[in-house]
């Protein structure tokens, strides 16, 4: 599930997408005029942004919507912050060992 | 403590990179001698409430040191590294992988590239990790996950033996 999140971040189309509309939502017709490509090709993205959750559809009338849903995104975070939290306890740890050492040294 | 120090970590999945930069504020030599040396390395390197027993290491191209994280219930998570290339005080890089206590590394392992500098006194490490795997990652954080709750006993252990 997370490879997903992550396949479908690494693609700078559907990031540029995700930045779009998470201003504002848009139809799929849109998003193929403001990125110049085909209906096609926008249903693919949108069906890999959709599948991982990162975006989410809403009907109006007979358009659809599509929304950014930032949990999504906030999850990605998360994971990310536990490794981020990894690496900053060893260095605080190594901080106050390097501290020692100066200390002794004078 | 200087609170202003430089700390960055960003993943580039696609292409299975980590990158790591962070300052320390102490001078160059020490800060190389506390990533290249056995003695200093294990006080820091293990996230409390794990603890690093390297059983033997030579810090010279092709040498290799083969350690361990303790945890607080006495398992063992072996790992072995082997260094690739020294420039002393500006890089090494090393070749990591998990193995068993009787030094069979699990292939494939990562790719490991740290770059020092020094300015104004504030020395900054670069560390870029090659070829990881995010299976591997997530087994890293699983062993530390414990470590987390007690980092704040870990800092406070380490302060009050620097007062001493």
């Amino acid at each position: 599930m997370k490879q997903d999140l992550f396949q479908a971040i690494a693609d700078p189309t559907r990031r540029a997408i995700l930045t779009l509309i998470a201003i504002q939502a848009l139809t799929p017709n849109a998003m193929a005029e403001k990125f110049d490509m085909s209906r096609q090709a926008v249903s693919k993205h949108i069906r890999v942004l959709q599948e991982c959750e990162l975006i989410k559809p809403e009907h109006s009338g007979r358009e659809i919507y599509y929304h950014f849903n930032p949990k999504k995104m906030q999850e990605l975070d998360n994971w990310l912050a536990q490794f981020r939290k990894m690496w900053e306890t060893q260095f605080n740890q190594l901080d106050k060992v390097l501290s020692t050492i100066k200390n002794q040294k004078k | 403590m200087k609170n202003d120090l430089l700390f960055d970590f960003t993943v580039d999945k696609p292409a299975k990179t980590v990158f790591i930069t962070r300052e320390f504020d102490a001078p160059l030599s020490l800060v190389w001698d506390a990533f290249t040396k056995q003695e200093i390395l294990d006080q820091w390197i293990a996230p409390a409430p794990y603890v690093s027993k390297t059983k033997y290491m030579n810090f010279e191209v092709g040498g290799k040191r083969f350690y361990a994280m303790v945890g607080p219930d006495g398992q063992e998570k072996w790992a072995i590294q082997k260094y690739t290339s020294i420039s002393p005080k500006t890089n090494f890089k090393l070749y990591n992988a998990f193995a068993d206590k009787d030094e069979n590394p699990e292939l494939p392992g990562s790719d490991w590239d740290y770059n020092f500098s020094e300015q104004n006194g504030i020395t900054k490490v670069s560390i870029t990790i090659f070829n990881e795997s995010f299976e591997r990652m997530e087994r890293v954080l699983e062993g530390f996950q414990q470590g987390f709750t007690a980092t704040l006993n870990n800092l406070e252990k380490l302060l009050a033996i620097s007062q001493k």
